[in-house]
């Protein structure tokens, strides 16, 4: 018997019970939706999520104060005040880290601002001058405020498009004066509408300069973070080398176990999120695996009770010269068509849904969301399908196989 | 032509350590174009002799050749091969597939004799035409009356042109009109194409379109003879 005629048998066997033949690969439908959906929706986060890290610019390192957590019992806010004005002076000096062009302090926290009747509360960053070039946003009105403002102390604000709104509405925002923490300042800049990006909501932002920050909003001497900018990328460990060694001395660390900072570049920071996310996807695709175990039996189960069923078919079969061999292909082959028929209509399925979940995230919750239709995991379920079908269907078509012609000739 | 030759067949079952002897010392010849009846008594062994020399059970002791050869020298998928090329069978109950056409049921055996695609229309055809039912071809089996269905298997049985064709009661789940008209079609292709038929029933007017009746009776030939009154036999009843 050729390969297509055995195809068309199990087709037509298929077919002869198409109510049930759905109803049986539901099982395998979902569990390969599922599968399909949990990993375009994970690539699609982890995309989104390396997409902001990326907007970072991949030649920015974080100096972060504390210790890395080495484990969940790690009390990571350890050293927070680690960081302070002698560490960020020692490393702008040029022999310390050559290839370190940027360096800019970072202090922030939750502060409510006031203008006339309205308050809200946006988070205030302490910067330079350099947070519109590392974060490449630009006011779209006003300016940004310059290095004598940072050394004089000055209290200037840039706002984000959200402060703007909640505070003066329609009305004109520069030159008026909101009060943060009982100081005056005056609103120098206003930043466009840019949305959540890099973990932080821009359109919520108030920045000032970091002295004034420190020295009159938070009431601290230290920093909360410090980044730094190498001049090319392929600096960027050696600067983080530089930095480190820096800011040992400046600490008096002799034992690298002692750090009381840690460094993140971009690079680290999109492996990170790549492990977690993978991570997190293998495993609700375990879960959604469940569902093909459980497919599988339903399928072996049915097949069972197709192989009693056509019992005499199978007599007959053999009666008019069907080989063992080519009964148990016949069966095989049909319970393999139904899975990996299961696994196609699950992949489309799958697909169509996270199309419409993308859809639906990039439009409702204006996220940078893109669709992902992972062809590996496509491939991955159909095979996996059609093995469901090899293993469950197995048992279920050497049963047939075995079946003596004349017992199931007479078989009623 | 010897076709079939059996020596000192035996056959026992064993079921829970209880042997039950079917066969017991059946020897016999059949020759090619031959139209033998086997009747018997339910429980006479007529029908596992029908299935061990259908190749569909094997004998316990004695020897079978067919076609000159033993069935021991076969490996199970050469005995599958010459079931299907080789033999034809006709069952009491059709053993149609259902929800399947005539042209497909009577193409059935083709599948499995590796025949090309394009000649397995026409030799299903040629014998859907033999037993008159080209105008049903493409009805579902579960539309045709019994004996059309019988007539259906009859084709099924035909279209490999086998060396012979096996028929197990095939009369005997219809009315004697229907009955007739399958007897009549196996006389004629036996007449006609000088087809080996090797019929089991217990119906005398079946039988009586034979040329030779084997009776058994309690697993062991009773009698074997030539039917001289066959023509006469027939004429009488109509």
């Amino acid at each position: 018997m050729t390969f297509k005629d055995t195809f068309k048998t199990a087709f037509k066997g298929l077919w002869a019970n198409r109510s049930r033949s759905i109803l049986t690969i539901l099982g395998i439908v979902i569990g390969i939706t599922a599968i399909i959906l949990i990993m375009s929706l994970g690539k699609g986060a982890e995309n989104l999520i390396l997409g902001q890290i990326q907007s970072f610019g991949s030649k920015t390192i974080a100096i972060i104060p504390g210790r890395q957590p080495k484990g969940p019992t790690d009390v990571i806010a350890t050293f927070t005040d680690s960081l302070k004005q002698k560490d960020l002076e020692a490393l702008e000096k040029k022999n310390n880290a050559p290839h370190a062009v940027k360096i800019m302090p970072v202090v922030f926290g939750s502060e409510a601002a006031a203008f006339e009747n309205e308050t809200y509360r946006p988070t205030i960053f302490g910067v330079t001058d350099l947070f519109a070039k590392i974060y490449d946003i630009y006011p779209v009105e006003g300016r940004l405020f310059t290095e004598d403002e940072i050394k004089s102390y000055a209290h200037v604000v840039l706002i984000g498009s959200k402060v703007k709104e909640e505070l003066f509405g329609e009305n004109e925002a520069i030159d008026e004066k909101i009060k943060i923490k009982g100081g005056n300042f005056k609103v120098i800049g206003v930043f466009p509408k840019k949305g959540q990006f890099s973990f932080l909501n821009f359109d919520e932002i108030a920045v000032i300069p970091y002295t004034t920050a420190q020295q009159y909003v938070f009431g601290i001497k230290y920093f909360h973070r410090l980044i730094a900018e190498a001049d090319e990328e392929k600096y960027v460990p050696q600067t983080v080398e530089d930095i480190r060694i820096t800011l040992r001395n400046s600490h008096n660390i002799t034992d690298p176990n002692k750090d009381d900072f840690f460094i993140e570049t971009q690079a680290e920071a999109m492996e990170t999120v790549s492990t977690i996310t993978s991570v997190l996807t293998l495993f609700l695709v375990a879960v959604a695996a469940i569902s093909l175990l459980v497919g599988g039996i339903g399928i072996m189960n049915i097949m069972i009770v197709s192989v009693t069923e056509r019992t005499r078919e199978i007599g007959l079969r053999k009666a008019i010269g069907a080989t063992n061999q080519e009964i148990m292909t016949q069966f095989l082959l049909e319970a393999v068509m139904l899975t990996a028929l299961g696994g196609i209509v699950g992949i489309i399925l799958g697909g169509a849904l996270s199309f419409i979940a993308s859809f639906a995230l990039s439009r409702v919750l204006s996220l940078d969301w893109t669709f992902v239709f992972p062809i590996s995991a496509a491939l991955l379920g159909l095979s996996v399908a059609a093995l469901v079908g090899l293993v469950f269907g197995l048992y279920p078509a050497r049963q047939a196989s075995l079946k003596s012609p004349i017992e199931s000739l007479r078989y009623e | 032509m010897t076709l079939i030759r059996v020596e000192n067949l035996e056959k026992t079952y064993y079921n829970d350590g209880v042997q039950t002897p079917a066969l017991k010392d059946v020897s016999f010849e059949i020759q090619k174009g031959e139209f033998v009846g086997i009747m018997g008594p339910s429980g006479s062994g007529k029908s596992t002799l029908l299935h061990i020399l259908g190749f569909l059970d094997q004998q316990t002791k004695g020897r079978y050749f067919f076609d000159g050869k033993r069935i021991d020298d076969y490996s199970p998928k050469e005995i599958a091969r010459l079931r299907n090329k080789k033999m034809g069978f006709i069952f009491q109950a059709f053993n149609l597939l259902a929800r399947t056409t005539v042209l497909e049921n009577v193409k059935l055996p083709l599948l499995y004799s590796g025949i090309k695609e394009s000649l397995r229309n026409k030799m299903a055809q040629e014998a859907i035409s033999a037993v008159g039912l080209l105008p049903r071809i493409h009805h579902e089996s579960s539309q045709l009356s019994g004996g059309e269905k019988q007539r259906v298997a009859i084709a099924r049985a035909l279209v490999n042109k086998p060396n012979v064709i096996f028929a197990d009661e095939p009369t005997g789940n219809l009315d004697s009109a229907s009955g007739q008209i399958v007897m009549d079609i196996l006389e004629r292709l036996n007449e006609e194409e000088g087809q080996t038929i090797i019929l089991i029933t217990h119906e005398t007017y079946t039988a009586e379109h034979t040329q030779r009746i084997i009776r058994f009776f309690d697993g062991r030939i009773e009698s074997d003879a030539k039917v001289d009154n066959q023509r006469s036999a027939k004429k009488f009843i109509k």
